[in-house]
């Protein structure tokens, strides 16, 4: 049915929340992390059981976009009785039919439980990691059915793509925009408000909008946990944009890595086109556009924008020099509009609120929330949304949770590869484009790894610049042969060969890479490096003047030896040792020989008695 | 290649989805075949060497066929400060072969990924598509030898 | 008409024409390896580049003049950035006496990176000669980042090369390298004295620069004697 005016739009959600609301419901976080532990086995058995107790008409069951508290799934939450259980195994689903579902009983085990009080939260607002976030662009994951447009526009979804049809005109939907302050969530925050004006004014009738969800980032899931969790989020900011621009096509490059992601949007796309959403004169306005998707091929530069219009054009992913900028020349040479997912997504809610509510959130010069995908040595993984300006330690400690004991937090990278690592020291930094930029560090698109005493940062230097050469298109020479250089000398000093011009030399070819690289790519290439020196001097200077790694990480420079004292003799490190470097009799303290041993760490993981030890 | 028609035929003989078609290829038989590579030059007519810059430059494509299991160790930053190079030696040491190589048998490939999106299990295995958290050294070995026991069976099926 | 100033010059152009172009036109030679007037520009190599006002360094062959620009050729920052450039390309392709001539240019008498002596450096004039010139499209860049080469489809004997010699004769690079007396070190520089670089740039006018031993030439010592002992000594320690 083909929605043509806002007034339909809004009876007919009115009608679906009459009919769905109050009625009780089983979510199952169906995100990735959640899926890999086993979350698909719990929605089925909860079908089974449903419809085995004969509840399966009265309650519905259905997957959610990515809840966020990763390190807790598989999370299920129920509705209307408001308890959010975590940990949930397929063996669990029945006590939760016939305890919580039949009779309205909290199963503790399943509940958060706060590490130092001991008391259990059965809401998500009792629980701290939920509690300090602000969630608005993740407002809905974790409730709706991404696979169904009806659960959307139960809550209201289109009705801002609606307003804006029906009672602004371009002009005043790029200048709402770029009141509200919102700027690019990919990583360098451009004012989008100012994109679309430049995008708008450039001459020609055809436009294009595009979606960079290329997410190349490792550590980073926040544009993936939208996209399968609310796909519609970003296909109504799409075509608010595009009717702002004048564009009548649009694109949304997803990488190959996320088929879920794929799949989940074709079906929003399909839904949305069935609604009126999509296609010819929407809101029976003179307004028609499309989306088509264009899956990535798997390469981390292309979610530079021109090397993004690239891959569009069926070409390898090469950047090339701006200007022009794709606003003016961009895919095909026509003006185009690329913006990040999570930009995308804010766009509806900045219309239905209005620009000075958004700006409102935020700090002077970063307005809104932002996702970050919060990973690495923290108690509490996952996702989270927080208004910016928020400080580091907030969020590493009461969101976090901090370092599980006894380990103590270092660092922690934004930004990914084009990041930098920020010392503990600076962890009452808020968290801002500005602020971060001046500490050497990027917002980026929201990777946030938590670092603690056993991460070497000589190490973390050297795996970013690994992942850059690889990732490197290769067509500029500083930054092809650069990172590979840098990625040598790093190699040296890891392996205690390197001397101090070594390093001196290092520093100097990471300026010279960053001020003569050809794209962003290259450019913030030498970030974790630089960053690094910046912050992590001594450690550098350890591994070249005293040969020692002190994180005790660096496989050359360190040895792993049995602890006497605490070894019981039990032979259980004796049989996996893959070269047979450890010897023994039972009940005996055992030894590793030194000339064998590789350095594997298996004996380390095995070990119950922690008598294995790294100097 | 009749099947690399039909794949053709779905989007168009046109240069801008000469990308979809070498996935849709990928996917179909898990590798490029260079005769599909051919005829994909041919029929869309761009030249060989464009294509063939396309097939090495991404990571989603491999020209060399894929083991029966395929491995793949992430290594996103997550996984790597919670072990993954160790568990990409201890594969090599294993199976005897280097990342992005294949088993002489055919039976594994193995290949490293940089950053699937499950963070929170870190260090995490793909094993023919299956998510494996948090492995270890240990677990690995026996998920190998489970894997290299139950060939017999699939010998026998086939 | 766009004005502009180039080392404080300015000059009226006409909208398109690149910062390369308008460097040559005011009669200012900056280098390039991967440029070629008859071919596409590349902006590869990164050797041309140029720093406008607001710090930016950026490859003049490829960036369009701009009414209001201000750039600046041989600033401190763009000569270290391109004697670091041309050290990298001595490490990858000593052999060259292009590279060697470049590096005596710019005063770069030490590789401190590990040399690999191999015969391409990736500018890509092959590739764009065989496509744009003679149609053959016969090679191309497999590969990324430090994988990166050129070569045929499948490394296989191409069956649309035509011979005709246009991937040697634009090749920066391939050229057999004078057998001069520093044959085997990795800087020679013989044939070329080492020499301040303002003199052949701006003649016997003022510098340009506006400010006298910025760019750190014209109060250097005097380049030694390429005929003295002691330089020799030095080169057989690189």
């Amino acid at each position: 049915m083909k929605i043509r005016t806002l007034e339909q739009l809004r009876a007919l959600a009115e009608e679906l929340r009459a009919a769905r609301d109050h009625r009780p419901c089983v979510r199952v976080c169906g995100g990735t992390g959640c899926r890999a532990r086993g979350s698909e086995e719990v929605l089925a058995r909860f079908k089974t059981l449903l419809q085995e107790t004969g509840l399966a008409e009265a309650v519905d069951v259905k997957f959610t976009g990515c809840h966020g508290l990763c390190e807790r799934g598989p999370l299920v939450s129920l509705a209307p009785q408001e308890v959010f259980y975590q940990g949930v195994e397929a063996d669990d689903v029945r006590a939760i039919v016939t305890e919580t579902l039949a009779r309205g009983t909290v199963i503790e085990r399943l509940l958060a439980q706060d590490p130092v009080t001991g008391k259990h939260a059965r809401r998500e607002q009792e629980i701290p990691f939920y509690r300090r976030q602000h969630r608005l662009v993740l407002r809905f994951n974790g409730i709706l059915d991404p696979t169904d447009i009806r659960e959307y526009i139960a809550v209201g979804g289109y009705q801002a793509l609606g307003t804006a049809l029906t009672h602004l005109t371009p002009e005043e939907v790029i200048e709402i925009i770029e009141r509200s302050g919102l700027r690019g969530r990919g990583g360098a925050g451009f004012p989008t408000g100012k994109k679309w004006r430049m995008a708008r004014a450039a001459p020609g009738s055809r436009k294009y909008v595009i979606c960079n969800g290329d997410e190349g980032d490792p550590g980073a899931f926040m544009d993936r946990s939208v996209l399968e969790g609310n796909p519609h989020s970003v296909i109504e900011g799409m075509i608010i944009g595009a009717y702002a621009i004048g564009a009548a096509q649009g694109i949304i490059y997803v990488r190959e890595e996320y088929p879920l992601a794929v799949r989940t949007l074709e079906i929003a796309l399909a839904q949305a086109r069935d609604y009126g959403f999509l296609g010819e004169e929407i809101f029976d306005s003179a307004f028609s556009f499309d989306i088509e998707i264009v899956r990535g091929a798997g390469a981390f530069v292309a979610g530079e924008e021109t090397a993004l219009i690239a891959a569009v054009e069926g070409r390898v992913s090469e950047p090339r020099q701006r200007p022009p900028y794709p606003v003016h020349r961009g895919v095909w040479g026509y003006p185009t509009v690329i913006n990040n997912v999570e930009t995308w997504a804010n766009v509806p809610l900045i219309i239905e609120r209005g620009p000075e509510w958004f700006a409102s959130l935020g700090t002077a010069t970063s307005k809104g929330t932002k996702i970050f995908s919060l990973v690495g040595k923290v108690m509490n993984t996952g996702l989270v949304e927080i208004p910016m300006g928020m400080t580091l330690r907030e969020l590493i400690e009461e969101i976090g949770g901090g370092a599980p004991p006894p380990r103590e937090i270092k660092a922690v990278q934004i930004g990914g590869p084009s990041g930098g690592c920020l010392p503990k020291a600076l962890f009452d930094l808020p968290i801002d484009y500005e602020s971060l930029t001046e500490a050497g560090a990027m917002m980026g698109s929201g990777g946030l790894i938590v670092m603690d005493d056993r991460t070497c940062m000589v190490d973390v230097a050297r795996y970013f610049m690994d992942f850059l050469r690889d990732e490197s298109c290769g067509k500029c020479l500083p930054c092809r042969e650069g990172t590979n250089r840098m990625y040598e000398l790093l190699t040296a000093i890891c392996e205690g060969r390197a001397t101090e011009s070594d390093l001196e030399l290092l520093e100097e070819l990471a300026h010279v890479v960053k001020e003569t690289s050809l794209c962003g790519l290259g450019q913030t290439a030498p970030n974790p490096v630089l960053t690094t020196l910046r912050y992590f001097r001594p450690e550098y200077e350890a591994h070249i003047r005293e040969r020692r790694c002190p994180a005790g990480v660096c496989k050359a420079l360190i040895r792993y030896v049995i602890n006497a004292e605490r070894c019981t003799g039990c032979l259980a490190c004796l049989q996996p040792c893959p070269q047979q470097a450890i010897s023994g009799q039972l009940k005996q303290p055992h030894v590793i020989s030194e000339e064998r041993c590789i350095k594997c760490g298996i004996c380390y993981e095995v070990c119950q008695f922690g008598a294995v030890e790294i100097v | 290649m009749r099947e690399v028609e039909a794949i053709i035929e779905r989007y168009g003989a046109e240069r801008r989805h000469v990308i979809a078609i070498l996935q849709d290829i990928q996917a179909q038989f898990h590798y490029l075949p260079r005769e599909a590579l051919l005829e994909v030059a041919a029929r869309v007519r761009i030249p060989m060497i464009d294509l063939y810059s396309i097939a090495t430059f991404y990571n989603g494509f491999s020209l060399i066929p894929r083991g029966e299991h395929v491995i793949r160790v992430c290594l996103g930053t997550a996984c790597h400060l919670k072990g993954g190079t160790r568990l990409v030696e201890a594969l090599e040491r294993e199976l005897g072969v280097r990342q992005g190589e294949m088993t002489s048998d055919g039976q594994f490939s193995f290949e490293t990924v940089r950053c699937v999106g499950a963070c929170a299990l870190a260090p995490l295995v793909l094993i023919d598509g299956r998510y494996y958290p948090k492995m270890t050294q240990r677990k690995l070995t026996q998920v190998l030898a489970r894997l290299r026991r139950a060939r017999p069976a699939a010998e026998i099926a086939r | 008409m766009t004005r502009l100033s180039i080392n404080g010059i300015e000059v009226d152009l006409e909208q398109g024409t690149t910062l390369l172009e308008a460097a040559q036109h005011l009669g200012i030679e900056i280098p390039t390896l991967c440029f070629h007037p008859g071919l596409s520009a590349y902006g590869a190599c990164r050797l041309c580049v140029v720093e406008l006002g607001d710090g930016r360094l950026v490859s003049a062959c490829t960036y369009p003049v701009q009414e209001g620009l201000r750039v600046r050729t041989h600033s401190p920052r763009v000569l270290r950035a391109r004697r670091m450039l041309i050290e990298l390309l001595l490490s990858i392709c000593p052999s060259s006496k292009r590279i060697q001539d470049l590096a005596a240019e710019h005063q770069v008498e030490r590789v401190r990176f590990s040399v690999r002596d191999e015969r391409c450096i990736l500018c890509g004039l092959c590739v764009r000669m065989c496509a744009e010139q003679m149609m053959a499209h016969a090679i191309g860049f497999v590969n990324r980042g430090y994988r990166r080469r050129i070569t045929t489809p499948f490394d296989l004997t191409s069956d649309v090369c035509r011979r005709c010699g246009g991937c040697l004769y634009i090749c920066p690079v391939c050229e057999l390298r004078c057998q001069g007396p520093e044959a085997p070190s990795v800087v020679c520089g013989s044939c070329v004295t080492p020499a301040p670089t303002c003199p052949p740039v701006y003649g016997d006018l003022a510098c340009y620069m506006g400010a006298a031993g910025e760019c750190g030439t014209c109060v250097r010592e005097p380049p030694p004697d390429p005929r003295s002992s002691d330089l020799r000594r030095r080169r057989e320690s690189v």
